[in-house]
């Protein structure tokens, strides 16, 4: 076993400590938020170690492509981190105006611009 | 040792998320389970070493199933629990299917009949194509995939009857410039798998799937309006699939010399199968597409 | 290298416990999330393992649908459900 050999097990390995890590904090992690982001960050890195192990050991066409995939899941990550996020939020801000009135139309005209401000102290 | 581990835990976790979708009582999380299921299920497929199927899995199990039903629960009137069955009627019907399904299983010979492969590789150089499962789909067993397109085809006729109009509300900036900067990349590998499906895992389901998440992300977002089924050319596009595939069957059967229903010439197969695909490609993105937006009448500019 | 595989699956199966669990809409809908970075990871370690170049294709297009399947429901989702 070469010394690449043993970089790409140390860094495959790393990576399964990175999915353990996002699970466990899926797992822990008090509120909501907090979960979306030990899911979308320590999997996203998690994900890109195990990419970096598995191409020390393939072509270069096989890299590419792994390479092409994590940089897809990492904007992904971002991006969908940020949409369930403000999904949920807005989602928090609709249900009150739901319970005390007609369900649907009325919750529209409330997500004013001021409302991710007292919503992030959540 | 390893092998049969990961086959164990993942049969585990399929059957583990398929009870737990069934069981849900809120519909949201049993459609969310259900995608997560189609997730494992296309592993497993990849762990059968069956990429295609895998593909097709992955493209629609996990995608856009869920949109679907997704869209389906938008459009219940109220919230519906689910309950739990107490008429003995159903639970007889389902456990007949069940019987049935377990006997057909029963009845899948253990290792696959080489008889049936070897016969597919003799008569894979007259298919136009080097994949053999393309082979399969579309030279030797094309009727199959021709009743496919028609059976998609009802069911968006039959969706067309039953549905009331939805609303579109505009996304945020992020969600719609994601959507648009996702949408190069998404037409670049539908032409991929479509291309690769002549020599490789890859072809029209697959490739007019990933179109269609592609073109329904672009829709919920409030973009292409012309995606919309009183556009006469939109439903030209939804037919394509099954008029190419109908001419070029007739057409085959009037010229060549074998005068065999849906039997292509072998000097012209790959171009015919190629065109098949793509015009199969953009019905079903279409029609898939169509199903999961669904049609809206009301547009709200934002809020 | 399928045991890799399994210490995946099996971390995807600790979290999935907080999925069903909830309690919160966004918990259930981080399957996506979850599914989709580590069913790609575990697609690509297949890949190697199999020795089968064409399922990096499978891993390449559960990633895509991974990135537009959020986008689309949070926006079927909002002021729905």
């Amino acid at each position: 076993m070469s010394w690449l050999d043993g970089l790409s097990w140390f860094l495959l390995l790393l990576g399964l400590v990175f999915f353990i890590a996002g699970s466990l904090g899926l797992l822990r992690f008090p509120d909501q938020f907090s979960r979306l982001h030990a899911v979308t960050k320590a999997d996203t890195l998690g994900l890109g170690l195990v990419v970096l192990g598995l191409s020390i050991q393939s072509s270069w066409r096989e890299t590419l492509l792994m390479l092409l995939i994590w940089l897809l899941v990492m904007c992904s990550g971002a991006v969908s981190c940020q949409l369930l996020a403000r999904f949920s939020r807005d989602a928090a801000d609709a249900e009150p105006l739901i319970s005390h009135q007609e369900p649907g139309q009325t919750a529209n005209s409330t997500s004013p611009a001021s409302a991710p401000v007292t919503k992030r102290a959540e | 040792m390893g092998l049969l581990l990961f086959d164990l835990v993942l049969a585990t976790v399929v059957l583990l998320l398929a009870g737990t979708a069934i069981f849900s009582r809120n519909l949201t999380h049993a459609v969310m389970l259900f995608m997560a299921f189609g997730v494992m299920m296309a592993l497993a497929w990849a762990r059968l070493a069956a990429p295609d199927l895998a593909l097709a899995e992955a493209a629609i199990g996990a995608g856009l199933t869920g949109a679907l039903c997704f869209t389906a629960l938008v459009r219940q009137p109220a919230a519906l629990d689910s309950k739990v069955a107490t008429s003995l009627l159903p639970i007889c019907f389902v456990a007949l299917i069940t019987a049935a399904l377990l006997f057909s299983v029963w009845q899948i010979p253990v290792s696959p009949n080489p008889a049936l492969s070897h016969e597919v590789s003799v008569a894979l150089p007259q298919s136009g194509v080097a994949h053999p499962v393309t082979a399969v789909l579309l030279n030797f067993r094309s009727w199959d995939t021709l009743l496919e397109l028609l059976v998609l085809l009802l069911a968006l006729l039959g969706a067309q009857q039953a549905q009331s109009s939805l609303t579109l509300y505009a996304g945020w900036s992020l969600s719609l410039s994601w959507s648009r900067l996702l949408s190069p990349l998404i037409i670049l590998l539908t032409g991929y798998l479509l291309w690769r499906g002549a020599a490789a895992p890859g072809g029209a389901f697959q490739a007019g799937a990933l179109l269609a998440s592609g073109l329904v992300v672009l829709r919920l977002n409030q973009q292409l309006t012309w995606l919309s089924w009183q556009n006469p050319w939109v439903r030209l596009a939804a037919l394509s699939g099954l008029l190419v595939f109908v001419l070029t069957g007739l057409f085959s059967l009037l010229w060549s010399s074998s005068r065999l229903w849906l039997e292509w010439p072998t000097a012209y197969a790959g171009a015919v199968i190629l065109g098949i695909e793509s015009f199969a490609t953009l019905a079903i993105a279409v029609t898939l597409t169509l199903l999961v937006v669904g049609e809206p009448t009301e547009e709200r500019a934002d809020a | 290298m399928m045991y890799l595989a399994v210490a995946i699956l099996l971390s995807m199966l600790l979290g999935m416990w907080r999925v069903i669990k909830g309690p919160t809409l966004l918990d259930r809908l981080l399957t996506i999330q979850l599914f989709g970075s580590a069913g790609v990871a575990i697609c690509l370690i297949l890949a190697k393992a199999l020795s089968m170049p064409a399922l990096l294709d499978v891993a390449l297009l559960l990633a895509v649908l991974a990135a537009a399947i959020p986008a689309a429901l949070v926006q079927r989702l909002r002021r729905q459900i």
